[in-house]
């Protein structure tokens, strides 16, 4: 019999075939929805203006994990959606960046801030969104207060001045003078060094607050001199700021004096040594990486960068951080199973621990702030190269602030 | 008091660096009446030409100077030639508005061809050492920014003062028609005077380098500071200038160093003043 004389009383062939195209095409679109889960990772990133290579750093960070570790985790495909906050100014541009990654691109977790008033901008609306965000690198202690939302890969001010603080007064320096930048993150890394210096027993004999974008350190450098202290501790933005501060520092012979130099790593920044040059040469810094660190993840994150960009490109810091800021999206869906809703995410953050670049890091289930290495280091020549080299390793640093 | 003394040297070369950058826009601004924006794109030019030519062709330093200069001049001549000369005649809103433009437009090129890192300039050793002079300790590089802006001076107020060439200037500047009128070719003069003021701000840029860090953001950090020494000192005079940037200098050392707390901000309470009281500035002198 055939399948015309069947059908064609109760249905019409043409019709039949239409019904039973329309309902394989919702089978297999269900199938197929079933099979192909994204997570959206919306990323916010100073590309353009005075800041744009840092934006460069943390991209490459990003690109370079997902080179190496693929773009999926199980059978869910990570993309990013990165948009442009142009540097720091009000937040104004970073909230609303961040809002329409949530609402237009549907995003599922937010990846960057770079600066403190960026991710300060966008807490509330995280908060409200409900929606996680990764901060990979603003420094200010009190970002992650101020959603519950908020995890740090990065550091805090705190974590690299108390450090040195504490070094300080256990090495046996017992004066110090601070020169800082007027501005938050400024203010947290005089606050906490001076803290923990007088906690070890060291006095505070001077303190300067210089303009964000002062490059004349002269007459502040100068001054700390007459002081005569055993060491000036300093913190400026980095960047060309930072080279101007060094070269000033060295100029001055302030090392020539027998005052030593302590500053926070990221004055220092790897990326920055060449224009530095031999200004760097023994000033002491923390930070929670530099190129020269032993460790297996290290060495494939350094292979990597170098196919990527170039046998002589030296990495920051900050690709680390962004680096890292992926690993923990992927071992968070990793431990969710696949799932993308904001509440396992965050429960799988808090707690995440990682083998980093950089060390071991663990994020404080508390406190969703960072918890890592922080490594004292010297200026030194090495292989002809002027680098950072780590001769004191503390371990497992919490923000003190929290 | 060696202290003081040091930080006064230091002040002084900060305050020649300044001039050396500005003198170019005083140039143009006073003399051609042209507000130039984009002088700072021009300063940015020979400063790239300056680090290509020391770190990749390994041009010794002293040579880098004249060449940042000699290039740049023809690039600004091109542009005045190309575009420039055709907003001499439109109203200031105008120039502003076309000259900042250029001058994103420099940066964002510039972003594209070097990238947006900082540029490392290795000074020579002969220059990044320390001298004494007199007792007074100062850095080679400092000392030679005071001596390239004292020759720089003193060549300058010669050329408009004692030379054919200045006294046709000044004299197509006072009045272009009568100044045609006896023979003086005042578009070539004019294209001529605009390639000289944007290589003064080359070789400015490629003497800022060792000392303020180069990148592509660098025609406006630097904006400001350059219009103030400008505004001070009088468009179109360079002793107006050379007195202007080396007083911002000294003042604002001075004060970074007795008032840390306010220092910084002493130079712009000084623009206002003189503002206020000076509109032309010290010795102003414009068509």
């Amino acid at each position: 019999m055939s399948c015309a004389k069947i059908l064609s009383p109760v249905m019409p062939r043409r019709e039949f075939l239409l019904a039973v195209s329309a309902a394989m095409a919702i089978v297999s679109s269900g199938a197929v929805q079933a099979q192909e889960r994204k997570l959206t990772v919306g990323v916010v990133l100073p590309l353009s203006g005075t800041f744009a290579d840092q934006g460069q750093h943390y991209e490459s960070g990003i690109k370079l994990y997902q080179k190496l570790h693929g773009t999926k985790v199980g059978d869910v495909t990570v993309e990013t959606v990165v948009r442009d906050d142009q540097g720091p100014g009000s937040g104004d541009l970073s909230r609303r960046l961040t809002q329409e990654l949530i609402l237009r691109n549907k995003a599922d977790i937010i990846l960057g801030y770079s600066f403190t008033p960026n991710a300060m901008a966008a807490a509330t609306l995280l908060t409200e969104a409900k929606k996680p965000a990764i901060i990979i690198n603003a420094a200010t202690s009190v970002i992650t207060e101020k959603s519950p939302y908020f995890a740090r890969v990065s550091f805090t001010l705190p974590q690299l001045a108390a450090s040195l603080g504490t070094w300080a007064a256990k090495n046996n320096l017992k004066t110090a003078y601070t020169i800082v930048s007027d501005y938050a993150p400024g203010i947290d890394a005089e606050t906490w060094f001076k803290k923990s210096f007088e906690a070890g027993g060291g006095k505070i004999v001077g303190e300067a607050r210089t303009p964000i974008s002062a490059m004349e350190y002269s007459p502040f450098l100068q001054r700390a001199m007459e002081a005569k202290p055993d060491l000036v501790f300093a913190f400026n933005p980095g960047g060309d700021v930072s080279v101007a501060f060094m070269k000033s520092a060295k100029e001055r012979g302030l090392t020539k004096a027998g005052i030593k130099l302590l500053v926070t790593g990221d004055v220092v920044d790897d990326s920055m040594l060449p224009a530095i040059g031999d200004a760097l040469d023994g000033v002491i810094s923390a930070l929670h990486y530099q190129v020269e660190l032993d460790n297996p993840e290290n060495a494939k994150f350094l292979k990597g960068y170098h196919e990527m960009y170039g046998a002589d490109a030296m990495p920051s810091y900050r690709v680390v951080q962004a680096y890292d800021g992926m690993a923990l999206i992927y071992k968070a869906l990793q431990q969710t199973g696949g799932k993308t809703d904001a509440d396992s995410l965050m429960a799988a953050i808090k707690g995440a621990k990682l083998d980093s670049p950089r060390g071991p890091i663990e994020i404080d289930p508390a406190t969703r702030d960072i918890i890592e290495n922080i490594y004292i280091r010297r200026g030194e020549q090495k292989n002809g190269k002027w680098s950072n080299v780590a001769f004191e390793t503390l371990k497992a640093v919490k923000d003190p602030a929290k | 008091m060696a202290g003081l003394i040091s930080v006064v040297a230091d002040g002084i070369a900060y305050g020649m660096l300044l001039f050396l950058f500005s003198i170019g826009l005083s140039v143009t601004l006073g003399l051609m009446r042209f507000i130039n924006l984009a002088h700072g794109a021009f300063a940015m030019c020979g400063g790239y030409i300056a680090v290509i030519l020391l770190n990749q062709m390994g041009v010794p330093f002293l040579l880098t100077l004249p060449l940042a200069f000699l290039v740049t001049g023809v690039i600004g001549s091109f542009a005045e030639r190309a575009v420039i000369r055709h907003l001499y005649r439109m109203p200031e809103l105008q120039q502003v508005l076309f000259s900042i433009g250029l001058a994103f437009a420099a940066s964002a090129l510039a972003t594209i061809i070097f990238g947006p890192q900082q540029q490392p300039m290795l000074l020579p050793d002969w220059l990044t050492g320390r001298i004494d002079l007199f007792g007074l300790e100062i850095t080679g590089y400092r000392l030679f920014l005071i001596g390239s802006g004292c020759v720089a001076a003193v060549g300058l107020i010669a050329l408009f003062n004692y030379t054919l060439f200045g006294a046709r200037i000044r004299a197509s500047v006072d009045n272009r028609r009568t100044a045609e009128g006896i023979g003086i070719n005042v578009g070539r003069l004019f294209s001529l005077t605009f390639g000289f003021g944007a290589a003064l701000a080359g070789l400015g840029g490629a003497l800022a380098v060792g000392f303020l860090g180069l990148d592509p953001t660098f025609p406006f950090k630097y904006l400001v500071i350059v219009l103030m020494v400008v505004a001070i000192g009088g468009p179109g005079s360079i002793a107006g200038s050379f007195i202007a940037a080396i007083s911002l200098g000294v003042i604002d050392a001075l004060f970074k160093y007795f008032v840390p707390e306010v220092g910084s901000f002493v130079i712009y309470a000084l623009l206002v003043v003189m503002m206020v009281f000076f509109p032309k500035g010290i010795a102003g002198r414009t068509a």
